[in-house]
């Protein structure tokens, strides 16, 4: 295999897989930090015991993704050198800032967290988990600046062959960034909104600890309720920047061929044949991709062969049109799975409100359990639609993905690499799920027994006696 | 006056100053969890005593890396791309260290634990040897072509001068840390890492000469950089014979205050000795990466020039400011949290 195809698929397989941990650690500590709020406000015991257990949670998943986060960094200087010379002026700043601004502020209030229960005042202690939510937030806010650049450079010029930055205000108002954020950002509150509903619908089914879900729940569901609605009104605004920014990778995720009639119907489902250039079996409604794009029932769409002959007169000659399946499905499993969560949380908040959760249909509680995957399909295929359909480029208009790789890593190399990242990845994600599904089942008012047979079994032993009491 | 790709320079080797000041004592204690826990108990104290700190000491090589990629994006993909396999490892042991204090008390099964433990072991002995060794041959020169590529065989990595230098961090390192244990915990253990510390001292010593001397032999830093090297020879010398006498004192603090200023004083001469070149091509001088032929632009360099020096008071004193939380030494009454 060629070192390019190689570095994609190391590329995409690393980035998934961290950004299953990103947005629940987001969610989540959002949802802690209100949890221990109520405690220090209210004064019952009960929103304590509740912020724990979820943290517990929170911490498992937040360590995952920390350490996966490490090697997105070193991954563009080690598998894409040529992009990191060329960008690195201006893509390298938001990751420093974002290292100095975000991450030591998580790290170092996580660990006062932790171990500060009981060396800190309440209130101290509550700012602590706060301070970790913002540095959270502010961590998307920087990477998605970057990340903005590739989608819609701004704010450089070219000198000597490489991209300058000239303006940092325009690379933190970039319009691409002020429609994915907030995007992202619900997406992540949302994630860890349908997780603790899910997770409190499995237990309340079991009538576990009933108080203490019904809670989390009703909190967990208005965040997931608000979350949702934001996600699909700032899904619509990034839209709509996008046939103005990126026109090309809306028509892919619309398998537009050709511009389309005005108004523009939107494409329900369709076979796609990227070879022959053309879509059969449509379903279609009309005028509704009038409505994304433009906010009105008019205006027809360009299509990707008009846009291939315009990028061929800007660009040059080449192939401008992305994998058009992928980013087709992966747009529509987004919406779906996007739009399922909006009716689940829905549902879920007038049952909350009107207190009648306990009395609610076993299969709406079930279908909450399974709405657990629903937030990791949406943020997995929004992901590859965004950067599968910006192919062929890294930097839209000025890098292509292959020409950014590094030239002196072999094949072999990030074949090593790619297979020992993959089966560590695989165990971590292995053992999250088994530590996850323990926790849960322990429950939150599980106490770790004091370890009594520390030193007194066997103190000859290897483990301290340890190994002798268990066996 | 400083440029700013000097001065750029100058905080990115601060921030691995700093790295390998703070996290040099947690891959210690990580390392010494082998030869000074014998109870689980113990190396869940030893744990323990870390547990606040680690995750904000790895941010300072995040924090370094970021810096690197924005200040001199040449030398961040020179490196890493030249470096590949050798990072593959350092990712490996950074991911497994970073699960492994977080995974290994979910379960009391010995077989869970061992295995976590013994990744934890693992993983900081071999972070601090494979930095030293990446370090050396920094100063040793690696073969950089005219587009600024690098191709190393598995000789310039590997090599008697490296290996030696990758030891003197990790033993560096080890000593640093049982110094942090000895100073957060109270009894056997504090004795034992004590002990320990004392025992290691001339070996250490031993090493860091043994280097030194290489040094002296097989790079040009002492040509190009004379007296300045020579001072910096002559302080760790010293810092390392008052560490060796605190130790003896039973004096911790100032012990691993002085194993610090070794640390410090040790990684500051690499930068020293590099200074102007952040690489060194054994192809030739014209073929060396510089403070100034791998920066970045002066604009870019400005913004984070004003970025860094109104954000950097704020992670310093809050970080002091944890360190003062939980500056009580460990002992057996207390509820561990791991």
């Amino acid at each position: 295999m060629d070192p390019i195809m190689l570095s994609r698929i190391q590329y995409a397989l690393t980035t998934i897989f961290h950004f299953f941990f990103v947005p629940l650690s987001i969610g989540l500590v959002l949802l802690v930090a209100i949890m221990e709020t109520l405690y220090v406000v209210k004064g019952k015991e009960v929103y304590k015991t509740m912020a724990k257990f979820w943290g517990k949670l929170f911490l498992i998943n937040f360590a995952v993704g920390v350490v996966t986060g490490i090697l997105q960094e070193f991954q563009f200087g080690m598998n894409w050198s040529e992009y990191s010379r060329f960008v690195g002026d201006v893509f390298g700043a938001p990751l420093a800032v974002e290292a100095l601004l975000a991450f030591f502020m998580e790290s170092t209030f996580i660990g006062l967290w932790i171990f500060g229960w009981d060396r800190l005042s309440k209130k101290v202690h509550l700012a602590c988990i706060w301070l970790v939510f913002v540095g959270t937030f502010l961590s998307a806010l920087w990477i998605l600046a970057a990340n903005s650049f590739m989608q819609h450079p701004v704010g450089f010029e070219i000198n000597n062959g490489r991209a300058e930055m000239n303006d940092f205000f325009a690379l933190i108002t970039n319009g691409q960034l002020l429609v994915e954020f907030p995007h992202t950002i619900f997406g992540a509150l949302m994630t860890g909104a349908f997780v603790v509903t899910g997770i409190s619908a499995f237990k309340l089914m079991k009538k576990q600890d009933v108080e203490i879900f019904r809670k989390s729940f009703n909190i967990a569901i208005l965040i997931g309720l608000v979350s949702s609605l934001g996600v699909a009104f700032s899904g619509h605004f990034q839209a709509q920047y996008l046939v103005e920014t990126q026109p090309m990778k809306m028509a892919a995720s619309e398998g537009t061929w050709t511009t389309t009639e005005d108004p523009a119907p939107w494409t329900v489902v369709a076979a796609i044949d990227p070879d022959k250039q053309e879509n059969s079996g449509e379903i279609k409604i009309p005028g509704l991709l009038s409505y994304l794009s433009y906010s009105k029932f008019s205006g027809s769409v360009k299509g990707m062969k008009e846009l291939q002959a315009e990028y061929e007169q800007t660009y040059g000659p080449g192939d401008y049109i992305p994998p058009v399946r992928t980013t087709f499905w992966s747009f529509r499993i987004m919406i779906a799975a996007g739009g399922l969560m909006i009716l689940l949380a829905l549902y879920g908040t007038f049952l909350a409100m009107r207190r009648k959760l306990e009395g609610a249909g076993k299969w709406f509680m079930r279908l909450m359990v399974f709405a657990i995957s629903l937030p990791f399909i949406a943020n997995t295929s929004g992901w590859i639609m965004t950067e599968v359909g910006r192919q062929p480029w890294t930097v839209f208009g000025y890098m292509t993905t292959a020409a950014g790789v590094s030239p002196n890593v072999s094949a072999g190399q990030i074949l090593f690499s790619t297979i020992a990242f993959t089966a560590a990845y695989t165990v971590l994600g292995i053992v999250m799920v088994y530590l996850f599904v323990r926790e849960i089942k322990a429950g939150p008012y599980a106490v770790e027994k004091p370890e009594e047979h520390d030193e007194s079994a066997d103190p000859f032993g290897v483990d301290g006696g340890y190994s002798v009491v268990t066996k | 006056m400083l440029s700013l790709s000097e001065l750029w320079f100058l905080l990115i080797a601060v921030l691995f100053v700093g790295f390998f000041f703070l996290e040099g004592f947690d891959f210690g204690v990580g390392m010494s969890t082998a030869i000074i826990g014998k109870t689980d108990r113990e190396r869940r104290t030893l744990i323990n005593s870390i547990g606040p700190f680690w995750d904000g000491n790895e941010v300072w090589l995040i924090t370094a890396g970021g810096a690197m990629f924005a200040a001199f994006p040449h030398w961040y993909a020179t490196l890493f791309s030249g470096f590949y396999l050798p990072l593959v490892v350092v990712l490996l042991a950074l991911i497994g260290r970073g699960v492994a204090f977080e995974f290994r008390s979910k379960m009391r099964q010995g077989r869970w634990r061992k295995t976590w433990d013994i990744i934890i072991v693992v993983s900081s002995a071999l972070l601090p040897f494979l930095f030293g060794v990446v370090f050396a041959t920094l100063m040793k020169g690696l073969p950089i072509d005219a587009q600024m590529q690098l191709r190393p065989g598995f000789l310039d990595i590997v090599n008697p001068y490296t290996v030696v230098g990758g030891l003197s961090v990790t033993l560096l390192c080890l000593v640093h840390g049982l110094l942090f244990a000895s100073l957060r915990t109270v009894g056997d253990l504090r004795e034992r890492a004590l002990n320990t510390a004392k025992k290691l001292m001339l070996p250490l010593a031993a090493i860091l000469a043994v280097y030194a001397v290489m040094t002296y032999f097989m790079t040009d830093v002492f040509a190009v950089r004379g007296w300045a090297l020579w001072i910096m020879v002559v302080l760790g010398a010293a810092s390392l014979g008052l560490a060796t006498y605190f130790v003896r004192q039973k004096r911790e603090a100032w012990a691993f205050g002085m194993t610090g200023a070794v640390i410090a004083i040790a990684f500051a001469s690499v930068f020293i000795g590099l200074f102007p070149r952040v690489m060194v091509s054994s192809m030739g001088s014209a073929f060396d990466l510089t403070v100034y032929n791998a920066s970045s632009g002066a604009y870019s360099l400005k913004v984070m020039t004003i970025v860094a020096c109104t954000l950097l008071p704020f992670v310093l004193g809050y970080q002091i400011w944890s360190y003062y939380i939980f500056r009580k030494r460990l002992n057996d009454q207390h509820h561990l949290e791991y």
